[in-house]
């Protein structure tokens, strides 16, 4: 892709980042926190492209050393977050079966 | 192996992109939260799919191999991790993020001839060393493997400054010549500025710098993207870099703080230090039958979670109490700080794990109108989101912080470990009014004991 085009691509992609997260509450400020970190952990696919065309020892095993701690951060981000956005829901699921039961008991 | 066609390469890249921005606004609602991170690891896992049909590559068992390693170790932990140190591995993530993108980028120095890709391969280098330095610093205080205190020693402004200068001459070379040499150096001094960018940021402030090394992260994959010309790192690196500023701000916006005045307030000479000294005015302690009885004959009593309630896993400890004292009739919430603890939000992800009923968690604007009404007001290991230093002391490094108004409550109990200041190192005036008691202890001990008096009465 030229120059020109991954400008376009990148101001764009800004804007969509400063829009998407505008109205967060802070309750979530954590997780989505988190889940960024997640996806920035996509750098895996630069190190696989990397370590995928090294033919020299030496940078093989730094590409794949890259590879690993991508993986640790896409993989490990997601796991994560995850286990942080259970903690919320089973707190919903919670709280909805106990007025399930309030309303079953009137 | 058959290489996928370039315009399918590209539609799967587009797929991934999309996912991954429909995660970050699921993630902005409780309601969509979860579904926005599975639809996040999906955009992932289509993209690394794709990369490995799109480029005609060697190496597969090896790098599949590093793959397997690599969630070997951080899906465990990650599974495993204690709730009161979901940060520090969030910080974790985020620097070997930062460390990868940075190796990516020296290892394609030898690629190309092109100045441009060399200046975005010389970004890439110093902000993802930056990052990855910076979050183990980070890590390292909230894990407290060092002091959790800002660290600051005269000439770090001129330290940080020649490291700054020495970086950008080698850049300006690398990005002439390419020497390899050079990047290796300009990686190393990336790693000694991301150390000292966060070596004097006081403890209460490190939430506020993961989100901006989160940012920084998002940047440097950004700029990988660009070296390596792949418009789904490009797309994925800005989106995280753009709402990371976002949510930076957002955060120090919560604290009453500037993301300036935080990063170089110890720079410019003891903003967040405050100080070490105990002081030696008398205060009141207290048993923890006097605070049973305050509590159990109480009508509303609002408990206020800090981090000392994290650290000492007492969560389960302050649900049961909470529940004790309700059974007794007496009216109980809890009282939940933004910035409380060490991420802002720990406190309500922590209770959610010892399941107190949401209901019960109220947010500060709510609560405050409610404290004047109040009969005690019981602090758990908290101490600088309740100190009026916040409102009063315009001189107080935590000025202008919107605090939980315990003060005005008729009783205040405080279970603290000790004297000491809290994370920000500001002494609290409350501790020594006469409406406050003290009781000394780890959190979950104090309230273990609270609750059996309780029980008792």
């Amino acid at each position: 892709m030229d120059g020109m085009a991954l400008l376009t691509v990148t101001v764009l992609a800004v804007f969509v980042g400063f829009e998407v997260v505008s109205k967060v509450s802070s309750t979530l400020h954590t997780p989505l926190m988190s889940g960024a970190n997640a996806i920035h952990g996509i750098i895996l696919v630069g190190a696989i492209i990397v370590a995928g065309q090294a033919t020299e020892p030496l940078v093989l095993a730094v590409a794949l050393l890259a590879v690993v701690l991508a993986t640790a951060n896409l993989v490990g981000g997601f796991v994560v977050t995850d286990r942080m956005l259970h903690m919320f829901h089973a707190r919903k699921d919670v709280a909805r079966t106990g007025a399930a039961q309030k309303a079953d008991g009137k | 192996m058959s290489v996928l066609d370039p315009a399918w390469t590209s539609l799967l890249y587009l797929a991934a992109a999309v996912c991954f921005i429909l995660a970050l606004r699921g993630l902005s609602s409780p309601r969509t939260a979860r579904r926005g991170n599975l639809v996040g690891a999906l955009g992932a896992l289509i993209a690394v799919v794709t990369v490995f049909m799109s480029v005609r590559m060697g190496n597969i068992p090896l790098i599949l191999g590093a793959i397997t390693a690599g969630s070997a170790v951080a899906a465990p932990v990650a599974r495993r991790v204690k709730m009161t140190q979901m940060p520090q591995l969030v910080a974790l993530f985020n620097g070997v993020g930062g460390g990868a993108a940075a190796l990516v980028a020296l290892l394609e120095l030898g690629h190309t001839d092109s100045p441009w890709v060399r200046l975005a391969i010389v970004f890439t280098l110093l902000v993802g060393a930056v990052s990855f330095a910076g979050s183990a610093v980070t890590f390292a205080k909230l894990q407290e493997l060092m002091t959790t205190r800002p660290v600051v020693f005269p000439g770090l402004p001129v330290v940080m400054a020649v490291v700054l200068l020495a970086a950008v001459v080698c850049a300006v070379f690398v990005v002439e010549a390419g020497s390899p040499a050079l990047a290796g150096l300009l990686l190393l001094l990336g790693l000694v500025a991301g150390a000292l960018l966060v070596l004097p940021v006081g403890g209460a402030d490190v939430p506020i710098v993961i989100s901006l090394l989160n940012a920084f992260t998002g940047l440097a994959v950004a700029a990988s993207g660009v070296v390596l010309g792949n418009v789904l790192l490009v797309v994925a690196g800005t989106l995280v870099g753009a709402s990371g500023t976002i949510l930076t701000r957002a955060m120090a916006a919560a604290m009453g703080r500037s993301v300036a005045g935080i990063l170089f307030g110890a720079f410019r000479g003891g903003s967040t230090a405050g100080s070490t000294a105990v002081s030696e005015r008398p205060v009141r302690s207290s048993s923890p039958e006097d605070v049973a009885v305050l509590l159990g004959y109480a009508q509303r009593v609002i408990i206020v979670p800090g981090y000392g309630l994290a650290v000492a896993q007492g969560q389960h400890t302050a649900a049961e109490l909470a529940q004790a004292l309700q059974a007794r009739g007496v009216d109980v919430d809890f009282a939940i700080h933004p910035v409380a603890g060490r991420m802002p939000g720990h406190m309500n992800v922590l209770l959610a794990e010892a399941n107190v009923p949401y209901e019960s968690l109220k947010e500060m604007g709510d609560i405050n109108p409610e404290f004047k009404t109040t009969d005690v007001a019981l602090v758990v290991g908290a101490n600088d989101v309740v100190n009026p230093a916040a409102k009063t002391s315009s001189g107080s490094p935590i000025y202008g912080m919107p605090i939980l108004e315990v003060a005005q409550a008729r009783q205040v109990v405080f279970l603290k470990r000790s004297m000491r200041p809290g994370f920000a190192g500001i002494e609290n005036d409350l501790l020594y009014e006469p409406q406050t008691s003290l009781l000394f202890g780890d959190a979950k001990d104090s309230l273990a004991q609270v609750l059996g008096a309780v029980k008792a009465l």
